[in-house]
């Protein structure tokens, strides 16, 4: 049985908070935290963090990062809008980025998310996390070189929102994805920010295809999901199929007719609800909007 | 005492103590060896597979139950990443399940520090951990064998295996979760080898699932190269995923009509494992002759209809 090094780091006996590191592969650690998963690759150039958590966490966060590394955090990279994934921003910087005010550190997230976070109307609590990104992308994938390792980011369209990205960090052979795949929970259609059942398994077919197996469907590239444990291919495949076919039975209803209440009182999730945190009733009504969505 | 015994009498005192010192601080059995399976439990589930909607002598919950309802076979053809996809290390005990088992020996201090065990399905390979090492934390990653450490109880070895990735209980769709954890115990009666496996899994099972498992030593054993490679093998929607929409699957009831039992005992649950049961039985009727998986006692001489 392959299992990874458990170098594993508690952060949390110095905060008395649940962070956790853990070295996944290559040059890519997973910091667990109270916020959710954050990635990090470190190397003699500097660190990139993939999704910041939350400001409260930002102190425990970087107290984990400096358990691999000194460097300073030269990248940052957003997978969604939502507030656990970049509420952290400023203050993990302003914590761990460079000295230097020339090597401000570059933070990424497609266009789409500071869109959402300028829109009117829009949580004046995000004016903070809005002002944080300087590296938005439209064209995907954004790729660049760091450490020594190719890191490309990929837009998944319309899935969890209409502003996720995926990263491939391609020599350590890791991806990072954010709330498209969470393998203990039912993912969030977040159809008012874009969402759709439809994209998110276009996004997690995406992973698929990009994630290749070890021998016998095993390791190979590991996913680092937006919450939840390590995984790898296989992993997303059982999701991705309780995604579809949950997806499928709400089809099969809405054809007969059923309105969205009939629908969740068919329970189509029953058999995944002992195995999946989360409402079920939210999952299925997002399924049921995301499909009954007039298109434009 | 005379001078001349004194000597003596040492040497036998540190001959003595070098004896005890060799013998193991536990109880200890030698699992060493190739072991071949016995089918004489289960044969006509785990030599041809099971029937598709039988849920027989299995306590499971209603969610489990849908799940295994809703499994379509051509799931392991049409997705790709089914194709190669191993036993979990519960369920390889089972099937195609020619075993090789050797022992891990702390070179400095003698002490056994794991077992290591490989089948031939899949090739899996399990390493049964025996240093009292502590199970990896919750957010690690889950694998087809899972993550196992043992200890001594007398001359039984009881195994706790956790950090499985979701596989079957039964390999018509029943699941088991990855949430489950597994215990095995393993019993060596001179050439023969029973692992009696109890799966605890909170997702799917309603009670604990107690199976047993025989193998007998078989020192002329070659395990080969099992070997798999996926490819596309039907053509396909991008994304496709075989099932049958609930209600819908229309081969649950051939195991019924086939075995003359009443449709209600093949769904399965806690409630069918017991004796109690059988009252409830009371118009069931044999068939009048087996006709179906009747000889079933190695992989080859299974009789289909």
């Amino acid at each position: 049985m392959r299992y990874l090094t458990f170098a594993i780091v508690c952060a949390s006996c110095l905060w008395g908070q649940d962070v956790h590191v853990f070295p996944v592969q290559g040059n890519v650690s997973m910091i667990v935290g109270p916020g959710g998963n954050t990635t990090v690759q470190v190397g003699k150039e500097g660190i990139v963090v993939v999704d910041t958590q939350t400001a409260a966490a930002a102190p425990q966060v970087m107290a984990a990062i400096r358990t691999l590394s000194d460097r300073p955090i030269l990248w940052v990279i957003n997978t969604s809008v939502d507030a656990d994934h970049m509420g952290g921003n400023e203050a993990l910087i302003r914590l761990g980025g460079s000295t230097d005010a020339s090597e401000r550190a570059r933070v990424v997230a497609h266009e789409n998310v500071l869109n959402r976070l300028v829109a009117p109307g829009a949580a004046q609590t995000r004016v903070g996390d809005a002002a944080s990104v300087n590296d938005t992308y439209f064209r995907s994938p954004k790729d660049f070189l760091f450490n020594g390792e190719p890191v490309m980011v990929y837009h998944m369209p319309a899935a969890h929102t209409d502003g996720d990205s995926i990263v491939l960090f391609r020599r350590s052979d890791v991806l990072s994805v954010g709330d498209l795949f969470t393998p203990d929970r039912y993912p969030v259609l977040d159809v008012a920010n874009g969402g759709s059942v439809q994209g998110l398994l276009d996004g997690l077919n995406k992973i698929l295809e990009m994630a290749v197996a070890g021998k016998y469907q095993e390791g190979g590239t590991f996913v680092i999901p937006g919450h939840g444990r390590l995984c790898d291919e296989a992993d997303v495949v059982e999701f991705r199929d309780m995604v579809t076919i949950i997806r499928d039975r709400v089809q099969d209803m809405i054809k007969k007719g059923m309105t969205l209440d009939q629908v969740k009182a068919g329970k189509p999730s029953r058999d995944y609800d002992t195995q999946y945190k989360g409402s079920p009733d939210v999952f299925v009504e997002a399924i049921y909007k995301s499909l009954t969505a007039r298109k434009l | 005492m005379s001078k001349t015994a004194l000597p003596m009498f040492a040497t036998m005192l540190g001959m003595s103590l070098g004896m005890l010192l060799s013998m193991p601080a536990f109880a200890q059995v030698d699992f060493s060896g190739e072991w071949a399976p016995l089918y004489h439990e289960d044969a006509p589930e785990r030599l041809p597979g099971p029937e598709l909607g039988d849920y027989t002598e299995l306590p499971l919950n209603d969610a489990a139950r849908l799940r295994a309802d809703s499994w379509d076979a051509d799931r392991i053809s049409v997705v790709e990443q089914y194709q190669c996809r191993p036993h979990g290390s519960d369920y390889s005990m089972r099937g195609l399940g020619n075993m090789r088992v050797w022992r891990d020996i702390d070179p400095a201090t003698q002490r056994l520090t794991a077992f290591r065990t490989h089948m031939l399905a899949w090739d899996s390979e399990r390493t049964i951990y025996m240093d009292g090492r502590a199970h990896p934390p919750e957010y690690a990653n889950h694998t087809w064998q899972g993550f196992s450490t043992a200890v001594w109880e007398g001359n039984m070895l009881t195994v706790t295996t956790t950090h499985l990735k979701e596989n079957y209980i039964r390999r018509n769709g029943v699941p088991r979760s990855d949430q489950a954890t597994v215990t095995e115990h393993w019993m060596r009666h001179g050439d023969y080898l029973t692992v009696v496996t109890v799966i605890d899994d909170p997702v799917f099972l309603t009670e604990p699932l107690v199976r047993s498992d025989n193998w007998y030593l078989d020192p002329g054993q070659h395990i080969g190269i099992f070997g798999c490679e996926h490819a596309p093998e039907l053509p396909k929607a991008e994304g496709a995923v075989p099932h049958h929409l609930p209600g819908t699957n229309p081969f649950l009831r051939e195991v019924s009509e086939w075995y003359g039992l009443p449709y209600e005992a093949t769904r399965g649950g806690a409630e069918t494992l017991y004796p109690e049961y059988r009252q409830k039985l009371t118009g069931y009727k044999a068939p009048p002759k087996c006709d179906r998986y009747c000889t079933c006692t190695t992989l080859f001489d299974c009789n289909l209809r």
